[in-house]
């Protein structure tokens, strides 16, 4: 039996086309998955992220215990409300699951998790935070609704309480906040997503979320799925979990080099095994790909190289560029002749930087 | 959002039509319900005019937004035109699957065929018991 977050019933009113996703009943999309993309890089769409894991974590050595959890520095979290992208690795480097953790105070901090690796993520975190003495709480009384595209937080902050608006709006990029939302209804609100869009995520208690959702859509703020939302991260260069990496791989086969945080006198979980694999060489690596022909790169798909096979970890057709994108793992060193095997066709595909889409417009190279 | 099944198409149970034209060759397409259920189209592989294609097995790949899908030639016979139009607008097939969204011309090599397929009536019924 899939689960379903507080809005269901007001996705399948909408229309939704539902899929389970990591054992939730979830809108893919509301009709178009395509035209819901461009409203949220061209105007402002939401999604229901409720089937995401809120966990708050308290205790006085919660920053001892991240530091210890973490593979990125919680050390960068210095003002209140700050929030960090980071992996949380096993003891072989292998990624457990990437999170976000926003800064509250020194004894209290909120994570949000993957909802497809909720109960190993949470088996992890009780197991690591116990001799911290550090409290792990999810937070299964949350909604969460993230609101993006360039003209969402214009949208929001017309939903804000006036005494809290000036502050919401000078909100920095990756910065949180609690505030009062329509009808003094409490929330936190943290200026970060998942599409490459400015916006919003807000966290209320559910009974307040259908609201807000109706709010939002009276506002203009267009429904998204699913499907968009993936279109959407990948165009920004995100990686997705269990797809672009797992327990299997390091968060420098990932393209992940840039999260991990090697400071000085930070024992975090599987730290020796990363510096190993430097000191070693890495072996593979995670690059983006564009295809000119005609056709879609999908996940699984084979990847040649002159340095030998690799694998489409995402692949999309991307509706900004109009064409495919991925991200590919492969032999470390694979820059030329790219091909990718399609049906037994071996189509030529070529390595860029990504992200491939910023500000809505496609990145040069791309 | 089912649009009225056209009369004059036969059906195979694979959500391929195809309609018989004045001049005796027979257009080849996917349904309405098929493309609701793959989404957004954006890349459609058709094939070749002189192409031989048997009943029952692949003449064309479409890709949606989800998934790559085979679609089952519903006759056998030599193909004698395809729609061009859609390698820079696979959409059509969304927006009209049982018109300007047709794949393929086909010169019947067994009429015989025909009579395997479904009937309007009896696709629609397939469809609505799909759905329950």
């Amino acid at each position: 039996m899939s689960k379903q977050t507080i809005l269901n019933a007001t996705h399948r009113a909408a229309g939704a086309k539902m899929v389970d996703f990591g054992g939730w009943d979830m809108p893919l999309h509301y009709g178009s998955q395509i035209e819901e993309h461009h409203a949220v890089r061209r105007d402002a769409g939401m999604f229901d992220v409720s089937h995401m894991t809120a966990i708050d974590m308290r205790g006085v050595r919660c920053r001892e215990f991240l530091g210890h959890l973490l593979a990125n520095s919680v050390g960068k979290l210095k003002q209140p409300g700050k929030a960090l992208y980071s992996c949380m690795l096993n003891e072989h480097g292998g990624v457990v699951d990437d999170l976000i953790t926003y800064f509250a105070s020194d004894a209290d901090f909120r994570t949000v998790v993957n909802a497809a690796t909720r109960d190993k993520d949470l088996a992890w975190l009780n197991r690591q935070a116990r001799p911290f003495g550090v409290a792990v709480i999810e937070r299964p009384d949350l909604a969460m609704l993230a609101v993006q595209g360039p003209n969402a937080r214009a949208r929001v902050l017309a939903l804000v309480d006036p005494a809290d608006r000036g502050r919401v709006e000078k909100l920095g990029r990756f910065y949180s906040t609690a505030a009062h939302g329509l009808g003094g209804v409490p929330w936190f609100v943290a200026r970060t997503g998942y599409t490459g869009e400015d916006g919003f995520e807000i966290h209320l208690a559910n009974e307040h979320a259908v609201v807000l959702w109706q709010a939002l859509a009276a506002a203009g703020v267009h429904p998204a799925g699913l499907g968009a939302r993936d279109t959407l991260r990948l165009e920004a260069g995100m990686n997705l979990y269990g797809q672009d990496m797992t327990e299997e791989v390091t968060p420098w086969e990932a393209g992940l080099a840039w999260t991990v945080a090697l400071d000085a006198g930070r024992d975090f979980i599987g730290r020796a095994a990363l510096e190993k694999q430097k000191a070693d060489g890495v072996p593979r690596e995670m690059i983006g790909l564009v295809m000119d022909e005609r056709g879609v790169l999908r996940h699984g798909q084979r990847v040649i190289t002159d340095a030998g096979a690799g694998q489409i970890l995402s692949g999309i057709f991307s509706p900004t560029l109009g064409k495919a994108i991925a991200f590919a793992r492969v032999p470390a060193g694979a820059h030329a002749n790219l091909r990718v095997d399609i049906r037994g066709r071996e189509l030529p595909v070529r390595r860029v930087k990504y992200p491939f889409v910023r500000d809505g417009k496609p990145c040069e190279g791309v | 959002m089912m649009s009225e099944i056209p009369g004059d198409l036969k059906f195979q149970k694979t959500h391929e039509w195809v309609r018989i034209e004045d001049d005796g060759s027979a257009r080849i397409g996917i349904s309405d319900h098929a493309q609701g259920l793959l989404g957004d189209l954006v890349y459609v592989e058709l094939p070749k005019v002189g192409d031989t294609l048997e009943a029952g097995t692949g003449c064309a790949v479409i890709e949606s937004v989800k998934a790559a899908s085979d679609v089952y030639a519903p006759v056998s016979g030599e193909v004698i035109a395809v729609n061009d139009a859609l390698a820079d607008a696979p959409e059509t097939i969304n927006a009209d699957a049982f018109g300007e969204g047709w794949l393929c011309r086909v010169k019947l090599s067994d009429p015989g065929e025909l009579d395997a397929l479904l009937s309007p009536d009896d696709y629609a019924e397939l469809v609505a018991s799909d759905e329950h």
